[in-house]
């Protein structure tokens, strides 16, 4: 009946419902109608700010690109260019830009450590690529070490010498296995893991002595983007678990002793500025440390920025636990999920995803942070670029240096905005049709 | 022939009777307010109990006391003879026997209906994942959703997510299954859904706790209901007896109110 009358009835013209909407509703022109020059207001706003960028695109573009100089031996040779920026510059310097003063023939020291961390973390952070969970344990448990070694070479330890102190290591190191062991046999999770937890981290001590058996490099040869990463990446990675379990025992109102702890840890380093931080970091952990043991400034570095910004992720982190609601805690309790199993199950997977933005946005503060190191004398990416330019031979290259710079900088941050992007679409299960 | 109907008869009688619950003068404070005063409530095996009474009448903290999401204060709680006390490990064992269905569902969000189903099992009973599937798709079955598996709860409605929560909670296998308004967040069409399969769970034999205030499930399906005012059970007979010869005031009055429209 009703597809009988659909085809007889006739319609008005331009009125029929399968017609597509008319030229003006739809496409490219709809748009330009609707955005740009939908009243008069609008299109002489348009039209300004296309003079705008016709004013500002061809002149910079043209330092860009279009005058540049690519091929400079000092600044004479850019002064005697067409005009544009001299990119010869950064060329000439370019290692020193990427590696500091690392040794130029063991450059592929970093450069491995570097392709073997893009190996393991790309199936970790694309789960389609296969191998997730195994690439996820080897990155969190081996690559640290493997990575260190790369960079720094053996690492000496007062209590690991002699190859006696080797012999008692390797059989204490036995005896922690045994105890793992034993835990297991007898169903005992502490046991176990205080004795493989144990043996784990001697045999990085060990490992970390023998350095894969490459030369030694000092840390103060570190610079450059090197740099940069290794403090940025590294305060990432470690900041993130502990700003966790910070977060955990700030609402562990049970034990009370925790709580205050970690109210304590974060209130104290949230308050007092970074460089301040990194000033204590190199003057006062030295004085902690027993006669004999010193760390580097990078090392110190290291340890005042992963204190510093895992109190800060902790709150951003806290903020997530806050918005699961009662009812989830309730019902993992209901299943008989016990608090670690439902913590780690439940919550957390919910409360990280409704935080990714922030914590984010605090992985893209700690990547331009690093940049503060400067002050206690490290020469990441930005001090070097400007010890560079005050450099007789190339004075006057500010604007080619530090938009090198900003660009290096733009490239890791927005990379990292644009994947979280990508993550929250991935994990937003909630709201999935 | 006879003798061994009259034992197995016997067994099931005294399984019948063994008593899963005992609360023996419990009272319960929020703070200074008295939520629950005296109580004192025991439930056979393969009982089925409906609770009722105005909102506020400490009816949901009650059946919540009984697997500790609530923390009694005096007086004591046996579920299937292990008393309730601050031993975190003892606790767990009963949560494990003791499945709860809740009013908002509590379905977790970011799994699937059979992960949701099968989480359980795996991380508590230690069950191999394959094994946890399977048990979970004849309980999705049951509750008449197996077709939905692989959906996540946000793409289900209240009905369907209620019915995943029952199937959750039976999944561990529970030898109680506790119901805190299971209904009441529900659309009418969605509550008849739920309640069948409350009654088709009833039927197996499941000892059940129900706070509701579906008057026709409880007619049906109760061995026993409890009213509870003010922090005390005020009256509990079997729903014949409770319906149409209420004994006190108050249980009245509740009655006439609920059974007004």
């Amino acid at each position: 009946m009703n597809s009988v009358q659909k085809e007889t009835t006739t319609y008005p013209i331009g009125l029929h419902p399968d017609l597509p909407p008319p030229v003006s509703e739809r496409g490219l022109l709809k748009w330009l109608r609707k955005s740009l020059f939908n009243t008069w207001y609008n299109s002489i706003a348009t039209i300004l700010g296309l003079y705008f960028l016709w004013l500002v695109i061809p002149p910079t573009y043209d330092w860009l690109l279009g005058s540049a100089t690519w091929e400079a031996s000092s600044n004479k040779d850019c002064r005697a260019g067409a005009g544009g920026a001299c990119w010869g510059f950064i060329k000439a310097r370019f290692l020193l830009f990427m590696y500091g003063f690392y040794d130029a023939n063991s450059l592929w020291r970093p450069n491995l450590a570097g392709a073997l961390l893009i190996c393991f973390a790309t199936p970790v952070l694309i789960p389609k690529v296969p191998g997730t969970r195994f690439f996820a344990i080897s990155l969190i448990f081996f690559y640290p070490w493997l990575a260190l070694s790369l960079l720094v070479g053996p690492i000496e330890f007062s209590f690991l010498k002699t190859s006696s102190d080797l012999a008692i290591w390797a059989i204490l190191i036995l005896g922690f296995i045994a105890i793992g062991f034993w835990g297991i046999k007898i169903n005992d999770l502490v046991k176990r893991g205080f004795g493989f937890g144990l043996a784990y981290f001697a045999s990085a001590l060990i490992f970390l002595n023998w350095g894969l058996g490459l030369d030694s490099v000092e840390t103060t040869k570190f610079g450059g983007l090197l740099l940069t990463l290794v403090l940025a990446l590294t305060s990432i990675a470690a900041s993130l678990p502990l700003s966790i379990l910070l977060a955990l025992g700030r609402r562990a109102e049970s034990l009370p002793v925790v709580m205050y702890a970690c109210i304590t840890f974060i209130e104290l380093f949230r308050a007092v500025p970074l460089i301040t931080v990194l000033f204590m970091a190199q003057f006062m952990i030295p004085l902690f440390l027993p006669q004999g043991y010193s760390f580097d400034d990078v090392g110190m570095a290291l340890i005042g920025m992963i204190l510093f910004f895992s109190a800060y992720l902790a709150e951003v982190v806290r903020g997530g636990l806050q918005a699961i609601s009662k009812g989830q805690f309730e019902a993992a309790a209901s299943i008989g999920l016990n608090y670690y199993k439902s913590t780690r199950l439940i919550i957390l997977p919910q409360a990280l995803k409704i935080v990714i933005p922030g914590i984010v946005n605090t992985f893209i503060a700690i990547t331009k942070d690093t940049s503060l190191v400067m002050i206690i004398g490290l020469f990441d990416i930005l001090n070097i670029t400007k010890s560079s330019i005050t450099d007789a031979k190339w004075l006057g290259l500010e604007w080619e240096g530090y938009a090198f710079v900003g660009l290096l900088f733009w490239i890791l941050c927005f990379s990292m905005s644009r994947y979280s992007q990508w993550l929250e679409k991935r994990l937003d299960t909630d709201r999935r049709i | 022939m006879s003798a061994v109907s009259a034992k197995t008869e016997q067994i099931e009688s005294a399984i019948q009777e063994r008593e899963v619950i005992q609360i023996r003068g419990m009272h319960k404070w929020f703070g200074d307010f008295h939520v629950l005063k005296n109580i004192h409530l025991s439930v056979k095996n393969q009982e089925r109990i409906v609770i009722c009474g105005p909102s506020g009448s400490g009816k949901s903290t009650l059946i919540r006391c009984i697997n500790r999401l609530e923390e009694h204060q005096k007086g004591e709680i046996i579920v299937d003879n292990i008393e309730l006390t601050n031993d975190l490990k003892k606790i767990d064992l009963i949560r494990q026997e003791v499945g709860m269905v809740f009013q908002s569902f509590n379905l977790f969000p970011h799994l699937t209906v059979l992960e949701n189903c099968t989480l359980g099992p795996i991380w508590v009973r230690q069950t191999p994942k394959k094994e946890a599937e399977e048990a979970a798709m004849l309980y999705l079955e049951r509750v008449k959703i197996p077709e939905q598996a692989f959906k996540y709860p946000g793409q289900l409605s209240g009905g369907q997510q209620q019915r995943v929560a029952i199937a959750r909670s039976l999944c561990m296998n529970p030898k109680i299954m506790l119901f805190d308004e299971p209904t009441s967040a529900l659309d009418p069409e969605m509550i008849k859904e739920v309640l069948d399969v409350m009654v088709e769970l009833a039927n197996t034999g499941m000892t059940m706790l129900v706070v509701t205030h579906e008057m026709g499930f409880a007619k049906t399906v109760a061995d026993r209901v409890i009213f509870m005012d003010e922090g005390e059970i005020i009256e509990q007979n079997n729903p014949h007896d409770f319906f149409d010869n209420a004994q006190h005031e108050r249980t009245k009055l509740f009655l006439s109110q609920i059974l007004a429209h």
